[in-house]
């Protein structure tokens, strides 16, 4: 065993130590959770066979109640609240998936690769699950089949809502796409992807003009003077906001012939197109550090829920 | 036929959408294109499941270096749509759909899916996002050099937003003693921020918008066009 290893053998024993002695001697538990049972309780109308919520002081025993439990996060202080293990655990599997994710700082390890695995998985499998219940269900099985997506899933579908045989295309375009693994067929895999595109094209192009070009020209016209109405009713030259529409027009204009190539960047232009970088370097230099600000803030939270929400050394 | 097939259905589609969007009378067409590019996206997404779950076998059955990571990806994959799509532990959330038990919302508090959303998927990618911040400063560190006027600016506006981000009024105020009457400092820096924000970084943001839109409509026109076919891909 060199001497690296050594010394973080022994980091990990005393960590392991640490956290066993932590875990026996701490009052407020460590990564505890609980929760709250919510009982949904209705009674079958025997006359139309709809369950209906039980009135104020209604029992909940007796023939034709049906009955199903929630369970929300609560409090430890909370009256009735329940130790939940399969939360508990949740915080656990967090905090030990978070130190792993954190490990990558000293080099790259089997830990970070383990978890790097698991999330590659969890977040295809996250993202299937997520349109398969959002697009498949609520929009394929709602239009093709109501009366099954009635019965099964979504129990609000408009009882006089007809079949709508026409989503059969979109499913067929899409199966299509797994033509893609029969080589003499591939070609076929071409025609959703091509209808993908088309559409990405047509609704990006509206977008992009009105949102991006269009408005953002609209509001780059600012006036120069601007003038504000004082308590007499006379009017003031409010030089703030004139300075800053003066800024923001001569700094949109800048930057815009800065990224014009078609003329050589010399003489009035090659200034204008100057002060147009400078202006790209200073919204560089902000962005950046909005973007530092933002993961600082992302540490802080994780540091916190180590430190809060798992160990319980700090309270937040 | 292999190629001009899906250059008119992309070249159609797309003026549709175009058009739509002038006509109200067409809107419909829009809404249902809208549907049917959901659909199709969604079928597209079960089909990348499908060739990372092959992927993996592959590097499984190959034995190849760092297969037991495959089998983890594969096992937490198929964990995850299973749970997800079976709705494991979700309760219906009224007393009238009680007879529904697949009634409920998929990511509802208490559920399986949920669970993996809230202990293994959320505080990942959480950190994973997290570290960047030693990375970005290690980076920074490494390459920001003053060495001329723009990357002079670059370096005092990221320090100057950097302290006007902080609350802590000692720090954006750089120590400086608070005015006779207690009231605001001399050195606001985190106006100084404000205004940077609001006229600079805008101006500057709203020249790369213009130009990124300008690029946007260029592509899409050359692809509704059939000019660009290499979304299309080689031969096959």
């Amino acid at each position: 065993m060199n001497r690296e290893t050594t010394i973080w053998t022994l980091l990990f024993i005393v960590g392991g130590l640490s956290l066993a002695y932590h875990v026996q001697s701490s009052e407020r538990g460590v990564g505890q959770q609980f929760v709250i049972p919510v009982e949904i309780a209705g009674r079958v109308d025997a006359a139309t066979g709809v369950i209906v919520p039980l009135g104020a002081g209604e029992s909940t025993e007796g023939e034709g109640v049906i009955k199903g439990v929630r369970y929300d996060k609560a409090g430890r202080e909370t009256s009735q609240a329940v130790y939940s293990l399969s939360r508990t655990i949740g915080v656990w599997v967090a905090a030990i998936l978070t130190l792993c994710v954190f490990s990558y700082l000293y080099r790259d390890n089997p830990f970070y690769k383990l978890v790097e695995s698991i999330i590659v998985g969890v977040s295809a499998g996250y993202w299937i699950v997520q349109y398969g219940w959002t697009v498949l269900v609520s929009k394929v099985l709602v239009k093709l089949s109501p009366d099954l997506a009635r019965y099964a899933f979504l129990p609000e579908t408009p009882v006089d809502a007809k079949p709508e045989y026409l989503y059969l295309i979109p499913v067929i375009l899409g199966c299509l796409i797994f033509c893609r693994l029969i080589p003499k067929a591939a070609w076929l895999g071409r025609w959703p992807l091509a209808f993908i595109v088309g559409t990405t094209a047509g609704l990006k192009l509206i977008l992009f003009l009105n949102a991006d070009f269009v408005r953002q020209i609209r509001s780059t016209i600012l006036p120069l003077v601007v003038l504000s109405t004082n308590a007499s009713g006379g009017s003031d030259f409010d030089w703030k906001q004139s300075i800053q529409n003066l800024v923001i027009v001569v700094s949109v204009l800048s930057s815009l012939t800065y990224f014009y190539f078609s003329v050589e960047h010399k003489g009035w232009v090659g200034r204008i197109s100057r002060v147009g970088i400078w202006v790209l370097m200073i919204s560089f230099g902000a962005s950046f550090a909005l973007t530092v600000m933002g993961r600082i803030t992302l540490l802080t939270m994780r540091l916190q829920f180590l430190f809060d929400d798992w160990l319980g050394l700090v309270r937040m | 036929m292999s190629k001009t097939v899906p250059v008119i259905i992309a070249s159609l589609v797309g003026f549709l959408m175009i058009f739509a969007f002038f006509s109200p009378q067409l809107l419909w067409l829009r809404q249902t294109a809208e549907d049917w590019f959901a659909i199709i996206t969604t079928i597209a997404m079960i089909y990348g499941g499908l060739t990372l779950c092959f992927h993996h076998l592959k590097k499984i059955s190959d034995s190849e270096a760092g297969w037991g990571f495959s089998a983890v990806t594969l096992l937490a994959f198929g964990v995850t749509v299973i749970v997800g799509m079976l709705k494991i532990g979700v309760v219906p959330e009224t007393a009238r759909n009680l007879n529904h038990p697949w009634s409920g919302p998929f990511l509802q508090e208490g559920g399986a899916f949920w669970w993996i959303y809230q202990y293994l998927f959320s505080p990942v990618v959480s950190t994973m996002f997290a570290l960047l911040a030693f990375y970005v400063a290690s980076a920074a560190f490494r390459a920001f050099r003053a060495k001329n006027v723009e990357a002079i600016l670059l370096l005092v506006t990221a320090l100057i937003v950097l302290l006007g981000q902080t609350k802590d009024r000692e720090i954006t105020t750089l120590f400086l003693p608070a005015m006779t009457d207690g009231s605001t400092s001399y050195l606001p820096i985190a106006d100084l921020t404000e205004f940077i924000r609001k006229t600079i970084v805008t101006s500057g943001q709203r020249a790369i918008m213009i130009g990124v839109a300008l690029g946007v409509v260029a592509t899409s026109l050359r692809i509704l066009l059939g000019l660009d076919r290499s979304y299309l891909g080689g031969d096959e």
